[in-house]
């Protein structure tokens, strides 16, 4: 029910009193714009941090073939290894749901040529799935699909340096681009954040590569990530049981380090995995810290205001006021203060994030922002806490016998 | 119109207790003006408290206009207050952010006025206490004399049966008490029940009857013929 009377009350109790009014406010707003500021940082630092990782899927593993070192089964020691189609489909069908995405990839050296431009580029053949292993972002056209793999067609998809090199200011898309005397149509150009050596590749249907280039069924290396759901601690026991089936696959000896090697990210990632954990255990650090300063900030104003108010509540109650008003016009007033002494904390750190952010990039903050709803839940929090701290104190106002409020001079 | 029977209080002071008023009965008729007189340490002001609700007693009966005051809980005792009693206080009391006239309208607040009527009543009451041109005045623009007659006339828009004062010259020099006496004389001659709270003899010699108390029980109840404070102002 709307009382019009309550909140003149209110209001005019909060006009009336300003400097009690602003002193609350003022706790809060600052709890509020610490807690944006603070946060926002944190997460400038993340960014950067998270940032100087973001080349590949950072959940792939990567499996290489050599020669075995040690004689096993009968085997002599220098055999070498080779993976093939069979190796892909085995991996593919043996762990299922394990394997997000897979690829094999087969690297050849070519002489690329268009009209009078010419240049020599590696050619990476792989599957479809390699665009998510790599973080393969797409310019122009399309990357290589299923089709192309299952009708081996003659078709390619270019780096964007390999178009600026051969395409000059013209571009690449259509255009039949021809690969050491076999002309190859370009379906896409691709960026790639992994550096100017992936943007100088030419991906390729491992299928047409296997066919031109030897016509066998080779494969160099396959590549996978693991299913995302997994832990850490899974993702390793994972990586260990793929080595021990593959090398189980081709009779190498278990103590064998080179013959099958494996390369699992989740090894590489443990160590930016800890940090940014760190990372996000100081924000949190930060972001309790902020809080808990504003709730017990808000705990003291609200004992202090019904300290001082303690005489008018003596008053009301002798002339006829109920408990219940008189928790509710402190409750209500204290919740009005904290909520916009909090919205203009906010306004006010989402401001200065906004304002600085930029010229903090050179310090390792990048796009140092909070999320609207992370500090909207931080000023609920404090609503709620001042509401909860206030609750007790008016409560116990609204006991006081108005003859000791009243000889309380 | 008010009838205390075998009224006893006693406060907790750590393991004993100070019984307070032994034994008090004392029945106060419509239209009465009576001086409750004793040092301190008497009762007296516990006895007005009670009378008050703002209090409540251990033992015995306490009978306010027919209604018998019994287990009161912090509600129920704010809607008597509300309805029956109006209070004088020696430090006046009145809240220093809210001016005269809002400050005589708060108890109409919490007997659920509309805020019009609140404004009209607030304002027919500050006019009887001579403060209509002050109501727009806050209680620290005004002297010690004019904030009793504000609190006086906040007492009185309750429409209260019982007008109770706890020393309410206390705080004001012997002209501008007469002159509150004379005022609340005159409340009296319109047939308000006062009931006071003081330990001046010429104060006390201006109702109509004076009962003293004496560590808790009442030693003397005297109606005595009433020195009109008009005569001094």
């Amino acid at each position: 029910m709307f009382d019009i009377d309550l909140w003149r009350e209110i209001f005019q109790s909060i006009n009336k009193n300003r400097t009690r009014s602003l002193l609350s406010g003022f706790t809060v707003a600052f709890a509020i714009l610490l807690f944006t500021i603070l946060f926002g940082v944190a997460n400038g630092l993340g960014n950067t941090f998270s940032e100087a990782f973001v080349d590949d899927a950072n959940n792939a593993i990567f499996i290489r073939s050599g020669r075995t070192t040690k004689a096993h089964k009968g085997l002599q020691a220098g055999r070498r290894i080779q993976f093939k189609n069979g190796d892909y489909d085995y991996i593919k069908e043996e762990f299922g749901d394990k394997v997000q995405y897979i690829t094999s990839r087969v690297y050849k050296g070519v002489n690329a040529s268009f009209r009078n431009e010419e240049n020599s580029y590696t050619v990476r053949a792989c599957h479809p799935d390699h665009q998510y292993l790599e973080n393969t972002l797409m310019t122009d056209g399309r990357f290589i699909n299923q089709s192309d793999l299952d009708n081996k067609t003659k078709v390619i998809v270019i780096g964007r340096l390999v178009e600026e090199d051969l395409f000059l200011k013209t571009t690449a898309l259509g255009k039949y681009v021809n690969l050491s005397g076999i002309q190859y149509k370009v379906v896409g150009v691709f960026r790639d954040k992994g550096g100017d050596n992936e943007e100088r590749l030419i991906y390729m249907p491992i299928s047409t590569a296997q066919q031109v280039y030897g016509n066998n069924d080779y494969v160099d290396q396959i590549n996978l990530t693991y299913n995302p759901n997994m832990d850490y601690d899974q993702a390793l026991a994972f990586g260990r049981t793929i080595t021990k089936k593959m090398k189980n696959r081709f009779s190498v000896a278990s103590n064998d380090q080179r013959a099958i090697r494996l390369f699992n990210m989740a090894e590489q990632s443990k160590g930016v995995n800890q940090m940014t954990s760190g990372l996000g255990i100081l924000i949190l650090v930060i972001g309790f810290g902020t809080l808990i300063a504003g709730i017990v900030g808000i705990s003291n104003i609200m004992i202090f205001i019904v300290k001082e108010r303690t005489k008018e509540i003596g008053i009301r109650k002798a002339l006829g006021a109920s408990p219940k008003s008189i928790i509710s016009i402190i409750l209500i007033e204290s919740v009005l203060i904290t909520i916009i002494a909090g919205f203009m904390g906010l306004v006010i750190g989402t401001g200065v994030l906004e304002l600085v952010g930029p010229s903090l990039e050179e310090y390792f903050i990048k796009d140092p922002s909070v999320s609207g709803t992370l500090v909207l839940g931080a000023t609920i929090t404090l609503i709620i806490a001042g509401a909860i701290a206030g609750y007790l104190p008016a409560k116990k106002a609204s006991r006081i016998k108005p003859i000791v409020a009243l000889r309380n001079d | 119109m008010l009838k205390i029977e075998k009224l006893h209080k006693s406060y907790p002071i750590g393991d004993s207790s100070l019984h307070v008023l032994k034994g008090i009965d004392l029945s106060v008729e419509e239209g009465e003006m009576v001086a409750i007189m004793g040092s301190s340490g008497s009762g007296k002001s516990t006895l007005l408290n009670i009378i008050g609700m703002l209090d409540e007693a251990d033992e015995g009966d306490y009978v306010l206009d027919g209604v018998k005051i019994e287990n009161l809980t912090e509600k129920k005792a704010a809607v008597y207050r509300n309805k029956f009693l109006g209070f004088i206080f020696q430090s006046f009391n009145l809240i220093n952010y809210k001016n005269a006239l809002e400050n005589v309208a708060l108890p109409l607040y919490y007997q659920g006025m509309n805020r019009k009527q609140r404004q009209e009543e607030g304002m027919f009451h500050l006019g009887k206490v001579g403060l209509a041109d002050w109501a727009k005045h806050l209680p620290n623009e005004l002297s010690g004399g004019q904030k009793q007659r504000v609190a006086i006339a906040r007492a009185l828009a309750a429409k209260p049966k019982l007008l109770l004062a706890d020393e309410p010259t206390g705080a004001l020099d012997t002209t501008t008490s007469y002159e509150i006496m004379e005022f609340i004389q005159q409340l009296n001659d319109e047939g308000k029940t006062i009931l006071m709270v003081t330990h001046e003899e010429d104060i006390a010699n201006m109702c109509k009857r004076i009962v003293r108390l004496k560590d808790g029980v009442i030693m003397e109840d005297t109606f005595v013929n009433q020195v009109r404070a008009s005569q001094y102002v």
